[in-house]
């Protein structure tokens, strides 16, 4: 039992309970809040994993990111009334229910499979270094596909957020 | 250091039920939303275990091809819930039901 191993056990904690905390809140602000900590544990378990690359990604692109972007639109928009219909409670969950059995059944079915595999690696496995040569050596063509995919995106949603009642932004 | 590589797929599956839960069961859009985000972060969470487990770059680089999917994805979802709100004054899920001819 190394210091990494308590590390790894106390951030997945961490992980699983803000995570937890998030999907069970009302307020959308308070899940983002909680959300952010659960990234920041990913990222912790992103660097002790070997990808240290990917954890400071983690940090910049969903916490810094994405998370700052839903708290601006949530301050955009204005608070919602509450639901129309009441559905039972069976229908609310039992789609749940059965993606939960789904998911038990497949990852016992990946578990039984390999059991008992452990990682005894180096800390540090995949250098920045190493990752970009790989990335743009092997992987060029996705990442011209993840570019217009997000040029895409910024098209779409610069489209679709445009007021109505300003002419100059109607294309 | 040794850790089980089925504890880290633990943490993924426990993570990606969590987040599919919530996007089933929330009425709020953003709701709907975040459990998405964590569904996307629980794959994260395997490919990397599994580049790990398999001394293999490229489950870290499919991370980074998620991590934009994500963003992209989150960006226009965002646009059109703004865009929702903007015509019906709610971000309610149920209200899209509405759109029925």
């Amino acid at each position: 039992m190394t210091v990494f191993n308590i590390i790894f056990y106390i951030a997945a904690a961490i992980v699983v309970g803000a995570t937890g905390l998030a999907i069970t809140r009302k307020q959308v602000v308070h899940a983002v809040c909680y959300l952010v900590i659960s990234f920041m544990g990913t990222a912790v378990l992103f660097y002790i994993l070997g990808a240290p690359l990917l954890a400071a990604l983690e940090v910049i692109i969903y916490a810094g990111g994405i998370m700052v972007l839903f708290l601006f639109v949530v301050m955009m928009v204005k608070d919602t009334p509450p639901s129309i219909d009441k559905p039972s409670r069976v229908k609310r969950w039992l789609p749940a229910m059965i993606l939960a059995g789904t998911s038990a059944l497949i990852s016992g079915l990946l578990v039984f499979a390999d059991p008992g595999n452990r990682l005894r690696p180096p800390i540090v496995t995949g250098t920045p270094q190493e990752f970009g040569n790989i990335l743009f050596k092997d992987y060029w063509f996705p990442v011209e596909i993840a570019s217009l995919l997000l040029l895409a995106a910024l098209i779409g949603a610069h489209y679709l957020g445009r007021r109505a009642d300003h002419p100059e932004d109607t294309p | 250091m040794t850790i089980p590589f089925t504890h880290m797929l633990f943490l993924a599956i426990l993570l990606f039920v969590m987040g599919a839960a919530c996007a089933m069961t929330r009425k709020n859009l953003f709701l709907i939303l975040i459990g998405v985000e964590v569904m996307l972060n629980a794959a994260g969470i395997a490919f990397v275990a599994a580049a790990m487990r398999w001394l293999d770059m490229n489950g870290q680089i499919m991370v980074l091809f998620v991590m934009t999917a994500a963003a992209a994805e989150i960006a226009v979802a965002l646009a059109l819930i703004i865009c929702f709100q903007r015509q019906s004054g709610s971000t309610n899920a149920d209200r899209l039901s509405l759109l029925k001819g």
